[in-house]
């Protein structure tokens, strides 16, 4: 910058006009253009690095799966007998439908130690899970063995044809006092 | 005039040009050529070209870096003969892996494999007990020690994506164990910490089926994605980035002045 050098120092040089580009560089290009160009040049392959990047990313992402849907229909509340367990949508989706004497629940059948699948013993009524023994009430609450906490519930509503929605994108945890929320079980 | 004297196939060859072309040095009867010999090599050129006497006392250096090499050059060659009937499909995996001890030829490659696969963590253990143990991860060696653990993380992913290739119950379980502990990752899994700030408006960010965990799996159970997804991790990604740190981590060994020497 011009004005940057120090008065007395030999005359400083003319700054470089539009008009007048230094001797080497192409008619009509200055160092201020080519530098603005570099600039752009630059941004440009930073941008499609990244657009790239991150499509390389997305690709880590399916888009169909060959899994059972997080929403399905279970029947009508009807069909479940008071104070027992259900395990016809455990091989399925991975549920069990549990009705006690005022409400109706899905409870993920996922030990909460670290994440087998729990049996219902129907003779000892609990929940046992084979690898590290916990154990859980029909409730789904924990008392023996390593589980931390209860198992979870899914969000279960009524649908509009009068049949029973569980939606598996939406867990509720007991010991955040979310089985307390209407949308974790149906009153019978 | 007397025809020049016959000279004998060995010195035709040691004269041609494709001898020369592949060793460029006189032969090794002189300090300069042996040195050359070493240095103009591929293979060779990663030793130094003088060793410190503590560096070959088994008592002291264990050999359980060089076992850890040696076991990884075991892994990649019954690795890859493994390969030859191994079908990383739901459909297949499980019974090639019995055809693999029953119906083919040396049915103890895939168990080779195995064993292998179990002393290598070993003996990578037993190369960071002694390096710590006599204080040769401290300067210069600090980078490499970093070099070494990030080395340890992949021995061990090796051998956790080997775990599920069977594909029978142990697998299928011990993976499901496994990878849940990529949904605790900070930010990336559904149940880590941060997940729960990530939402926009009513709409989660990170959910069951686009965390660290589905990627892991492509799919929410382990599944058939899984079993492919850690086949070609544990067959192409891991020991690719692995064989990369060892090269560096050898060459910093050198670099650093060979195997550490009792303090």
């Amino acid at each position: 910058m011009p004005d940057e050098i120090k008065a007395g120092a030999a005359p400083p040089p003319t700054p470089a006009a539009p008009a007048a580009p230094a001797a080497s560089a192409a008619p009509g290009v200055t160092r201020r253009g080519f530098l603005t160009w570099i600039g752009v040049a630059w941004a440009s392959f930073s941008g499609a690095m990244g657009v790239a990047s991150l499509s390389t990313l997305r690709y880590f992402f399916p888009n169909v799966l060959f899994e059972p849907p997080q929403t399905f229909k279970a029947g009508f509340p009807e069909e479940y007998i008071a104070g027992q367990v259900d395990n016809r949508f455990k091989e399925s989706f991975g549920v069990f439908m549990v009705r006690d004497e005022k409400t109706l629940y899905a409870l993920k059948a996922v030990c909460t130690h670290l994440g087998c699948t729990p049996n219902w013993l129907e003779a000892e009524f609990k929940f046992k899970c084979p690898c590290h023994g916990s154990g859980f009430y029909m409730s789904g609450i924990n008392f023996e063995g390593p589980a931390p906490r209860p198992l979870e519930r899914y969000r279960i509503v009524t649908a509009e044809d009068g049949q029973i929605l569980v939606d598996k994108t939406k867990i509720y945890r007991e010991e955040k006092g979310e089985w307390q929320d209407p949308e974790s079980f149906i009153a019978t | 005039m007397a025809a020049p004297p016959k000279k004998s196939l060995f010195t035709q060859i040691r004269e041609g040009q494709v001898w020369n072309s592949i060793f460029r040095h006189g032969p090794p009867d002189n300090t300069r050529n042996r040195s050359l010999a070493v240095l103009t090599n591929v293979f060779l050129h990663l030793h130094p070209v003088k060793v410190r006497k503590s560096g070959l006392r088994l008592k002291y250096t264990w050999c359980a870096g060089g076992t850890t090499f040696f076991l990884f050059l075991v892994e990649t060659i019954t690795g890859l003969l493994l390969m030859f009937y191994y079908r990383p499909t739901s459909e297949y995996a499980f019974s090639d892996i019995l055809d693999l001890r029953s119906q083919v030829p040396l049915g103890i490659m895939r168990e080779i494999h195995r064993w292998g696969a179990h002393a290598m963590v070993i003996a990578v253990w037993l190369h960071m007990l002694r390096v710590f143990m006599t204080g040769s991860y401290k300067p210069p060696r600090e980078f490499n020690w970093n070099i070494g653990v990030l080395l340890l993380v992949l021995t061990l992913l090796l051998s956790f994506t080997g775990y599920l290739l069977p594909w029978d119950q142990l697998a299928m379980w011990a993976v499901t164990v496994g990878s849940n502990m990529a949904r605790a990752t900070p930010f990336l899994g559904n149940e880590g910490p941060g997940a729960a700030l990530l939402r926009v408006g009513d709409i989660s960010l990170v959910h069951a089926g686009d965390d660290a965990r589905f990627a892991l799996l492509a799919g929410r159970f382990v599944g058939s994605g899984a079993l492919l997804r850690f086949y070609v991790l544990h067959c192409v990604g891991i020991p690719l980035v692995a064989a990369v740190l060892m090269a560096v981590h050898f060459w910093r060994v050198r670099k650093d002045g060979g195997i550490s020497g009792p303090l």
